[in-house]
């Protein structure tokens, strides 16, 4: 299971680092000479979870494979605020083609590595989840199924945000976006609707399949260390809280992403060759309404006129899948 | 123009942005007040002495030796305090709400013990100033001050009519709660650092010692001696005594006659103190008589604890109305909507061979007589907020002042004392304290700790404590103690987590090199507050751009 060990250090044992800890325990985060991936000066909103989702990411997958690496991005929030033109916020050397196909591209570019004689060089390919669920779906399908090696990662924020926070096939039940307002008898995002990519990525018995937050980089660090020890497709799908598209605070986004862990609306877990592997027991586990109110895309579940009806199919979700995945399994809490 | 097709300018680093420019709030790390500190009578710095001994051995195997340094700078007496402390510190610890408090008191008397084993010492390193201070009383606040001043650089001559030095932690707190090897080597460390004692001398006339001595400025230091003695109808042969003189008695040698049947009257912890020793003395019955409820009673509720599972025995709401001869005639009370207690004129016999009045202490203060500046009113020394009486360069605390009474409270009058003291002779203004906004709870991010429960001292056995003085409570080991120091969540103080430098998404948090140096990139920081929210401790505070 993913339970750190804790040992004799009762302080800061989920935070980041501790001056107690041995340098090889702390995260690499914490070390002074972790590569910042993506610098200062990008222009990502304050708080954004995605700036900090790719940098956990990429400084962890850095550190895996010595700095050989070269990242491959789709169109969206994370490249346009990282590179206009002539600026760049990479400390890697990095990619951008098309919204749709930074999975091929990726493919192409591991491709490519190995025909030079430098199939040492790792690639890892990344998407908001517009570009990876909806958009690249197709390419993303056919890297998966050549088993091309080549780390996708999705950094989630449930919407297409660098547009404008329209809908996207990762956007939930009951979301006000741009394009599912909250009005009529079933405000925001339609229920039953939408893919959940992590299970269409088993499906298709890849070696390694993981879901992530940034609010528990232990975990996530953990996770694509351990995703850089398989060669093939791999895929990590992390949870990046949107305080522009979420309409939160900008300094809640660490926040939200734990809360939705522990709420049980994004289950964290890990699966290799399309059997779940472990999975993130829930600590101290919340209801879902802790986790909807302080955003404003779920506001109109509350306020004037309260949906408690929405709020009930929205923990009934969340009730499914810890059930699904045994998320209470290690905790008492039930 | 050797640019690549379609290429016009230089390939720049986004650091050329400076995101700075779009912020309204900035983030500064702040030191907050610990509730433990704020509680502790003493004045300690509890989180940062705890913060040193987390490190245990340590990287340099000197962790314990800091913290216990860092306690000596207010405190002279780890060890002592780790055994009679009532620690307010622990009532008041954030740690509370998340599961238990941190056993600070633990932490530390095994910190002052280690002291001891290790034979760590303090020594004096201001310049003699050659002034001299006279310090009259040798209980906690007596040699508290005396210590504080010794390390200011004074000349300071203690004075006390008993034999030994530690007042009522001597000739009070009976031994096994206080072993006396202890108190002994944490005065002995004072005594160390040259204050001269004058023991067995009583200051009665203390105008005309000050004057003869030719002392530049007093702490007056004297306690509540004389046990209080309520007005009870008695036979000529029943055996009353009041607690003081029987734990004094005790102390110096003279086991008193209690029989097998002992009662004590009063709810505070002399009364426990009274009928644990009589247990210990060969009482089959102890019987502690008081007139309210239990949870109304001033001892505290470890000591009650301890008593009851020494088997002393309990009659809240009784008074006591006459004394006869082997028997006590008790009244029941009732207590109204207030919580004060009246009779209700039912009666009932006890047997008992002894009655202890355990009823609080009086002062005695007639050395002060001919000081007519000198207020005393309700048998307490007037003080003003530097702890100086009516006559300037006279000082007093402890039980002499009106305040609460322990030995905590005690030392700390001497600690607050001495400076003022300093301060007076230099003829300086007392600097002012700083004011730290105190840690809150809703500060910090608890999420980051690990849940563990605080570690029990261990009891010596409930039947072999009832016959010896042996020590009651024992201390951590040390695992025990590190494990304990370390759940401290260092409210509002930086333990240096680095979660500050994860969290930033613009990169803008560096750490400058030592444990807790963090330096906040304004060049970079846009202000979004997640630093504050995930900072454990509570450790960082936004504020306002002047915009
Ligand atoms: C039985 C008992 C148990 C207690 N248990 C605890 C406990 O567990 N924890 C706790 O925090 N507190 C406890 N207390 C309270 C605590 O002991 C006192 O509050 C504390 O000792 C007061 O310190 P002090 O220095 O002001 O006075 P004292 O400790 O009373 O010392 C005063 C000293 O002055 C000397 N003196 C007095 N008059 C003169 C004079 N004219 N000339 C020369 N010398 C003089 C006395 O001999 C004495 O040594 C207890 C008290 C009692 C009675
Ligand atoms: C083919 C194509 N269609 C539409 C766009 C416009 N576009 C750019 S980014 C984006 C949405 C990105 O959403 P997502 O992938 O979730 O990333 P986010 O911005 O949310 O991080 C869209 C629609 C485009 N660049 N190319
Ligand atoms: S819109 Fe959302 S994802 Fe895009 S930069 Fe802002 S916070 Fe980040
Ligand atoms: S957790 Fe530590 S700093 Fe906070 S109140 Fe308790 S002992 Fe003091
Ligand atoms: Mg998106």
């Amino acid at each position: 299971m993913t339970t750190v060990d804790l040992k004799l250090y009762q302080v800061g044992t989920f935070a980041a680092g501790n001056r107690l800890l041995p340098l090889e325990d702390r995260t690499v985060q914490a070390h002074p000479d972790r590569s910042n991936s993506i610098t200062s000066g990008h222009r990502a909103c304050q708080g954004c979870g995605e700036v900090l989702g790719a940098r956990y990411v990429l400084d962890a997958a850095m550190r895996a494979t010595g700095g050989d690496l070269v990242a491959v991005n789709a169109t969206g929030c994370l490249e346009v605020f990282s590179t206009p033109y002539p600026e760049s916020s990479w400390q890697l050397p990095w990619l951008h083609s098309l919204f749709g196909n930074a999975p091929a591209v990726a493919s192409g570019v591991a491709a490519a590595l190995r025909a030079t004689g430098r199939g040492h060089t790792r690639v890892v390919g990344q998407a908001g989840d517009g570009g990876t669920v909806d958009i690249g779906f197709g390419a993303l399908s056919g890297m998966f199924e050549r088993n091309d090696d080549v780390l996708f990662v999705c950094y989630d924020n449930e919407g297409y945000m660098n547009t404008g926070v329209q809908r996207s096939g990762a956007t939930p039940g009951g979301a006000r976006t741009a394009n599912t307002k909250a009005i009529g008898p079933e405000p925001g995002n339609a229920f039953g609707q939408g893919k959940n990519m992590p299970r269409i990525a088993m499906a298709h018995e890849i070696p390694y399949v993981a879901t992530a937050t940034v609010a528990d980089l232990h975990d996530l660090e953990r996770k694509v260390e351990k995703a850089m020890t398989f060669h093939g497709a791999r895929y990590l799908h992390v949870l990046v809280p949107c305080p522009l598209g979420w309409g939160s605070a900008s300094k809640d986004t660490i926040l939200l992403a734990r809360l939705a862990q522990r709420s049980g609306i994004f289950p964290v877990f890990e699966s290799e060759g399309g059997e779940v592997t472990a999975v993130t027991p829930i600590r101290r586990r919340v209801p879902v309404e802790d986790y909807l109110r302080p955003q404003r895309r779920y506001s109109h579940l509350f306020g004037a006129h309260p949906r408690p009806d929405v709020v009930a199919r929205i923990q009934a979700g969340a009730d499914r899948s810890i059930a699904r995945y045994g998320l209470l399994a290690d905790s008492s809490e039930k | 123009m050797d640019k690549p097709f379609a290429i016009t300018l230089d390939v720049g680093t986004s650091r050329a942005n400076k995101t700075g420019s779009w912020r309204t709030e900035r983030a500064v790390y702040v030191e907050r007040q610990p509730p433990c500190n704020q509680a502790c009578p003493a004045g300690e710095n509890i989180q940062g002495w705890l913060y040193a001994a987390e490190e245990g051995p340590g990287a340099d195997g000197r962790g314990y030796e800091r913290a216990w340094r860092t306690i000596m700078a207010d405190n002279p007496f780890p060890a002592i305090m780790g055994r009679v402390c009532y620690h307010p510190c622990e009532t008041a610890c954030n740690r509370e709400i998340v599961d238990e408090a941190v056993g600070i008191n633990s932490v530390e008397r095994f910190l002052g013990d280690e002291a001891i084993r290790q034979g760590w010492t303090v020594s004096v390193e201001a310049p003699p100033t050659g002034k001299r201070v006279l310090v009259v009383g040798a209980g906690p606040a007596g040699l508290s001050a005396a210590y504080h001043l010794a390390m200011l650089g004074h000349d300071v001559t203690v004075v006390d009519s008993a034999p030994l030095t530690g007042g009522m932690m001597r000739f009070g707190i009976p031994a096994y709660r206080l072993p006396r090897d202890v108190l002994d080597a944490e005065v002995q460390r004072i005594r160390d650092l040259g204050v001269h004692f004058h023991l067995g001398a009583t200051v009665t006339d203390l105008d005309e010692t000050i004057r003869d001595g030719g002392y530049d400025a007093t702490f007056l230091a004297v306690g509540a001696q004389v046990g209080k003695r309520a007005y009870l109808p008695a036979g000529s042969v029943s055996h009353v005594l009041d607690a003081v003189t029987m734990l004094r008695g005790l102390e110096e040698g003279e086991a008193p006659m209690l029989g097998r049947r002992v009662a004590v009257y009063g709810g505070g912890n002399a009364a426990m103190d009274a009928a644990r020793t009589a247990r210990r003395l060969g009482a089959d019955e102890a019987v502690v008589i008081y007139r309210r409820t239990r949870d109304r009673m001033p001892a505290h509720e470890g000591e009650v604890r301890e008593a009851q599972e020494e088997g002393v025995l309990f009659r809240w709401l009784t008074t006591i109305t006459q004394v006869d001869e082997g028997s006590l005639t008790v009244e029941r009370m009732e207590l109204d909507q207030s919580g004060f207690p009246h009779p209700t004129g039912e009666f009932d016999t006890l047997s008992a061979d002894a009655l202890v009045l355990a009823l609080g202490q009086d002062t005695d203060l007639s050395l002060l007589e001919g000081m007519d500046d000198i207020a005393v009113r309700d048998g307490v020394v007037t003080v003003d907020h530097e702890l100086m009486t009516g006559r300037p360069g006279v000082f007093a605390g402890g039980d002499a002042v009106p305040h609460e009474r322990s030995v905590t409270v005690a030392v700390g009058h001497g600690r607050r004392a001495a400076r003022a003291i300093d301060d007076w002779l230099a003829d300086r203004a007392p600097e002012p304290v700083p004011h730290r906004e105190l840690a809150d709870f809703a500060m910090l991010n608890t999420w980051y700790y690990e849940d563990a429960p605080h570690q029990q001292r261990s009891m010596l056995e409930a039947v072999r404590r009832q016959s010896t003085f042996d020590e009651v409570v024992l201390g951590l080991d040390e695992t025990t103690a590190l494990y304990e120091a370390r759940r401290c969540m260092s409210c509002g103080n930086c333990f240096s987590c680095d979660n500050c430098v994860g969290v930033c998404p613009d990169n803008a948090v560096r750490r400058l090199g030592p444990p807790g140096e963090y330096l906040i990139d304004l060049d970079y920081c846009k202000g979004c507050g997640l630093c504050v929210a995930e900072c454990p401790a509570g450790a960082i505070a936004m504020v306002p751009e002047e915009i």
